[in-house]
């Protein structure tokens, strides 16, 4: 049997060249996005490394450390408070519903607490971060690059690295779990808020009965997890905005991707967080 | 190891055609490192630069030597490499091959951290001035005071005002990059250049999107500052009139490589048809 035998019949010998083109074209097609993705994690890679490597040198760059701080912390606080407080506020409405029809009604704040501490604080703050510090890291790294602010630090013998990504990197795991304790008191006391709206009960005794069944690491290991939620926003938010490029259009092209990668990275950890958490503080 | 100050002594070599190749650049000075008296040894020697953004070849092997005191104006059509030339010489970006040595050192197979000591004798003003825009003029400019050296806050604000002084921006030190001029931008970014008192300035297109008595008054002050410092300048425009003004020498880059060098009045006299088209077209 020839080779050519095997060639779909619409196609003869003479229309192989076409053929040849067409499979190429379908896999420059496929390998286009591929070839993509893999250059954007070997680029994160580089960063990462850039960033890793400058973080045991001095300087220590203490003052910025400090100013963003204040500009992850308390700048996004009453964001985080509001969306815990709402959170809460829907979980025990919710929750009541449910736990009535099923005659557990008794089991209404540790449903809530639970449910706030393990999963909806420290998501909902993530995510809340995800956007207010995430967009504004990509925003306005984004534009000291493609204005050649960053250009001008470098030439100026200063590490950008250090400077720019590593202070807002540690700025983001440190303030993500103390944001996570915010949402999560918010969530509670607009949980016990809503609760005592249908039914009174004193805010000690909810407490109590939430917390009844809830362990140390039922509360630590939740919490500190959103430290590697801040260690995801603070390098993607970084990393997309120093690879900006194009004026006012790349820098709202790396503002948004920087909200969207670091929002789906930390919804991708969270899963394996919390699979990761129950198999060892269980 | 100390480079030779006469990397560009080949004889002159008449060409016919528009594009040189490295060892078909027209010297139009027997020795370009010591064409001004002032110089010394070479500040900056740039041997067999090449850089390539993907299928464009924008740096062609150039060789270019810069004396100590010495003020070289490259020129060029756009898109020739000569901003690169300056991101090249500074480290923001790697050469594809060839060599990089700055008062002796070499520096292309510099890392960050030695890298960063040779920025600290350079100064680079921008195309745009390239100023942080949170920070206010003052801030800007003890910026590199602030991360190099030991002076106090008060010495900090004397160099500062000092700098301030030099190039006429005094009254202006409390305003934020936005609320002043392009011009003025420029000026500062001048000032924040000279901060660390570099042995080194790297000027890109310091007279561009300027009016003309601006860009005059730009020419002006890099006149004043060579004469109060002796530092080596490469300065890249595409303003003739600025580079016969501020250069000792003139570079002219044609397709990623120096088609000829002299001072401006050995150019004009050029019989080279890339260099007198460029000169016809400027006046």
């Amino acid at each position: 049997m020839s080779y050519h035998a095997n060639i779909p019949r619409r196609y003869g010998t003479n229309d192989l060249p076409q053929l040849s083109v067409a499979v190429r074209s379908a896999l420059g097609t496929i390998w286009h996005p591929i070839n993509s993705l893999l250059e954007w994690f070997g680029e994160l890679g580089l960063f990462v490394w850039q960033v890793l490597r400058s973080t045991f040198r001095r300087p220590f760059e203490g003052l910025e450390l400090l100013r963003q701080l204040d500009e992850v912390g308390s700048k996004s606080l009453p964001m985080v408070a509001m969306a815990g407080a709402a959170i809460g506020a829907v979980l025990a409405l919710e929750s009541r519903h449910s736990l009535v029809r099923f005659g557990a009604k008794s089991m209404l704040p540790a449903a809530v607490i639970f449910s706030i501490i393990h999963e909806t604080g420290p998501v909902i703050t993530g995510l809340v971060v995800c956007g207010r510090v995430g967009a504004g890291i990509g925003a306005e790294l984004g534009s000291m690059k493609v204005t050649e602010q960053i250009d001008a630090i470098e030439a100026s013998g200063v590490n950008a690295y250090k400077l720019l990504a590593f202070t807002r990197i540690v700025a983001c795991i440190l303030m993500l779990p103390l944001l996570t304790l915010a949402a999560d008191f918010c969530g509670i006391v607009t949980g016990w808020i809503a609760n005592t709206a249908a039914e009174p009960v004193a805010f000690h005794k909810f407490i109590h009965a939430g917390f009844a069944g809830t362990g140390f690491s039922d509360f630590l290991a939740p919490t500190f997890r959103t430290m590697v939620f801040g260690l995801i926003i603070g390098v993607i938010a970084c990393f997309q905005g120093m690879r900006s490029q194009g004026g006012t259009e790349g820098v709202g092209r790396s503002a948004t991707s920087a909200v969207v990668l670091s929002s789906l990275f930390v919804m991708l950890a969270d899963v394996i967080l919390v699979k990761l958490i129950l198999v060892f503080f269980s | 190891m100390t480079p030779p100050a006469t990397a560009f002594t080949p004889p002159e070599i008449a060409r016919s055609t528009k594009v040189a190749t490295p060892d078909s650049v027209k010297k139009t000075s027997a020795n370009p490192a010591s064409a001004n008296p002032r110089s010394a040894s070479p500040a900056v020697v740039v041997q067999g630069l090449h850089k390539s953004y993907g299928e464009q070849k924008v740096l062609n092997g150039l060789d270019l030597t810069v004396g100590s005191g010495q003020t070289v104006a490259v020129l060029g059509r756009s898109g020739t490499g000569k901003s690169v030339l300056l991101r090249l010489i500074v480290g923001l970006q790697k050469p594809d091959a060839g060599t990089i040595q700055m008062q002796g050192q070499e520096i292309t197979g510099a890392n960050l951290e030695e890298m960063n000591e040779i920025r600290k004798k350079i100064g680079f003003l921008f195309q745009h001035a390239a100023l942080y825009d949170s920070l206010t003029v003052e801030e800007n400019i003890s910026f590199p005071l602030r991360r190099h050296t030991e002076m106090t806050a008060a010495q900090r604000s004397e160099r500062v005002r000092e700098l301030l002084a030099s190039v006429g921006m005094e009254a202006d030190l409390n305003k934020m990059p936005s609320d002043i001029s392009g011009g003025m931008q420029k000026r500062v970014g001048l000032a924040r250049a000279l901060a660390l008192e570099p042995g080194i300035l790297l000027l890109d297109e310091p007279t561009a999107g300027l009016d003309p008595i601006t860009s005059g008054e730009i020419d002006e002050l890099i006149l004043k500052l060579q004469e109060e410092r002796e530092v080596a300048s490469i300065v890249v425009t595409h303003d003739l009139h600025s580079a016969k003004v501020i250069a000792d020498r003139i570079v002219l880059l044609h397709e990623g490589n120096a088609v000829i060098e002299g001072t401006y009045e050995e150019l004009e006299k050029s019989t080279d048809e890339f260099v007198v088209e460029f000169f016809k077209r400027d006046s």
